[in-house]
């Protein structure tokens, strides 16, 4: 009887311990159930260690008294989103590289082996190395002009807004409350061939020099490379310009006046302490720009022509038009790991710790 | 001279700035500007002349009207889940310290760090490899909830920062029971900062494309009514529903403005009246 009780108090002392391992194992079996690591009469067994680990974790709160309670409280609270994310992120992810190694029964069939078939990674790069170059390139050029567009105007939100300071920072996020296609769309009829904007390039003598800069082709803007970076730099400039304005808004003005007061020039003061303190925004805004614009393929479809297409046009064209799931996901699989390769890489180097 | 010159520089990234936002709104003018045109044949892309007619028959395009609704209620289901499950995540984070938080922090953030694309076609990968659930409205909610989770827990767990934990253990003293302290104390506070990351949610599903095209079967959002119509036809309706969800979200924010900039007014005022009484 002792005993028991003895080993119900060690147990409640360590229920956060329980708690965590819980949500793990409960996460685990979901993955597993979701990515079809087991099959058969296994499927029943996972079910059934899941059912155990909720109810027993369940019990403990209920029998364990108030310090476990409090113990075991923030895993309950984590419990519902982290298993939401486990089935439909972590399993997705998983099922996404099985399929990229498998090979289709037969030239129509719906049916897929796994059969660590490499050659469809060898296709992804072979066909499609020219629109992963493309996506990495674009969204790269993409990347640097939001920030030089996106820094500017942050600044002089942030220092010289005065009380304008919300309204005009509505004024920069109202554009994208209208929907991305449709911003998308309006963006390839204002650059037509014989839309205004054209027929005023060339009206002013502009044609030429913009065609020299490779950003006009026979007399085009719509359909070339530089649309499309266009449009991807429109609809992801609040995604660097917002992590900007908020690192920017934070710098103590004193700072500054203080520099000032020390004899530093104005470009001075603000290579020397503005610009540092708003790294982190900067830091934050390219992640937040360059991910989605890499995978991007709404922007080369409206506003580029077929020598222009991104890995994202490729990806959603052999997975939905083709139904070639196995090359679909190789490249998605290969976008996803280059991504989050330079992802490391940079945090490596430009590091911070407030980016989550 | 050397005060000359910093003044041009002045004016010049003013000017820059003020260039800055013509070219975010060039698409905006136009969007709005051609919903009053008269299209001549099925696409709305050349100025004609000037009508009412698109705004007095704003729901004229059956099939558009209809993918509208499905956005709405689709966004409406999943908001409603991810806030309650991302406030949850939030709450967890800042109201405990425990063991594993470091690594849900870094967890959190990976559905934003993976691009659209492999997050729709993963999942539509699990999908494919499943026969309970068909592709449809179920498999767009999923999906939805999926990443707006993540946004939801970051978005409260930023606004609920600051807050002050110990009023519950005050609640608490005073003999509130923890239920009733989460419901007169806990919840009105955080309440804002949900309502806030619920917003954004809502506008994150109704305007998703990539992630709903891969998992929507034959369900028709409003994004992917307008890329599949777009190539036959682009009718004025469009410009017309987008201007009304335009001038509808920029109603609410300016609410939000107006209400937050009153609320600081009330409390200088109090501060002042405070003030003035400490001096007497």
């Amino acid at each position: 009887m002792t005993e028991t009780v003895v080993r119900q108090n060690r147990i409640a002392r360590n229920a956060d311990r329980v708690g965590m391992a819980a949500m793990i194992v409960a996460s685990i079996c979901l993955v597993a159930l979701g990515a079809h690591w087991v099959s058969g009469p296994m499927v029943s067994v996972v079910v059934l260690v899941l059912l155990l680990v909720l109810g027993g974790v369940l019990g403990l709160a209920i029998t364990g008294g108030p310090e476990a309670r409090r113990l075991l409280a923030p895993y309950g609270l984590l419990k519902p989103g982290m298993l939401w994310l486990a089935l439909f992120f972590l399993a997705p992810v998983w099922s996404l590289l099985r399929i990229s190694l498998s090979t289709k029964e037969s030239r129509f069939s719906v049916k897929y082996n796994f059969n660590w078939a490499f050659q469809n990674y060898a296709t992804a790069f072979k066909d499609f190395g020219k629109q992963f170059e493309h996506a990495f390139v674009y969204a790269a050029i993409a990347t640097v002009l939001t920030i030089l567009i996106g820094y500017p105007l942050a600044y002089v939100i942030a220092f010289r807004g005065g009380k304008y300071k919300n309204i005009l920072l509505g004024l920069v996020v109202i554009p994208f409350f209208t929907s991305y296609l449709i911003r998308t769309i309006a963006w390839s009829t204002i650059l037509a061939d014989r839309g205004f904007v054209v027929r005023a390039l060339n009206a002013v003598g502009l044609g030429n020099v913009f065609e020299w800069l490779h950003i006009m082709d026979n007399g085009k803007l719509l359909n070339t490379p530089a649309a499309v970076i266009g449009g991807l730099t429109y609809n992801f400039l609040p995604f660097m310009l917002l992590p900007i304005y908020v690192s920017l808004e934070k710098i103590d003005v004193n700072l500054v006046n203080a520099a000032g007061d020390l004899y530093s020039s104005a470009t001075r003061a603000f290579r020397k302490v503005v610009f540092p303190l708003s790294i982190p925004g900067v830091f934050a805004g390219t992640l937040l720009t360059f991910i989605p614009a890499a995978g991007d393929f709404v922007n080369a479809q409206f506003l580029g022509n077929p020598n222009t297409t991104m890995i994202g046009n490729s990806i959603q064209d052999q997975f939905l038009k083709q139904n070639n799931y196995p090359v679909a996901s190789a490249m998605a699989a290969v976008l996803m790991v280059s991504i989050a390769t330079l992802v490391l890489l940079y945090t490596r180097i430009f590091g911070t710790e407030d980016l989550a | 001279m050397m005060r000359k010159r910093t003044k041009y520089g002045r004016y010049a990234l003013n000017v820059f700035a003020g260039l800055g936002l013509v070219y975010l709104f060039a698409p905006i003018f136009f969007i709005v500007a051609f919903s009053f045109n008269k299209p001549n044949g099925n696409f709305n892309i050349a100025w004609q002349s000037f009508t009412f007619d698109n705004w007095l028959h704003p729901f004229a395009e059956e099939s558009l009207t209809r993918a509208l609704w499905k956005s709405l209620e689709i966004a409406a289901v999943s908001t409603f889940v991810s806030t309650i499950l991302g406030s949850l995540i939030a709450v967890a984070l800042s109201r405990y310290k425990f063991r594993g938080s470091g690594g849900i922090n870094l967890f959190l953030v990976l559905p934003l760090t993976t691009p659209e694309i492999v997050l729709g076609s993963s999942l539509a990968t699990l999908f494919l490899g499943q026969n309970f659930i068909d592709f449809g409205m179920t498999t767009i909610i999923i999906a939805h909830i999926m990443f707006q989770v993540s946004f939801v827990a970051l978005t409260v767990r930023a606004r609920i920062r600051g807050f002050d934990w110990t009023l519950e253990q005050a609640a608490q003293d005073l003999g509130a029971t923890p239920f009733r302290t989460f419901m007169k104390v806990t919840f009105p506070l955080i309440l804002p900062g949900i309502l806030a990351a619920g917003l954004l949610a809502f506008a994150l599903s109704i305007d998703d494309f990539i992630i709903t095209f891969f998992n929507s079967g034959p369900v028709q959002t409003f994004p992917l009514q307008i890329y599949g119509a777009s190539r036959v036809r682009i009718p004025p309706q469009i410009n017309v529903l987008a201007s009304m969800i335009l001038f509808l979200s920029v109603a609410i924010l300016m609410t939000g403005t107006i209400a937050g900039m009153r609320k600081s007014a009330e409390k200088q005022a109090t501060a002042k009246k405070f003030k003035l009484l400490q001096r007497k």
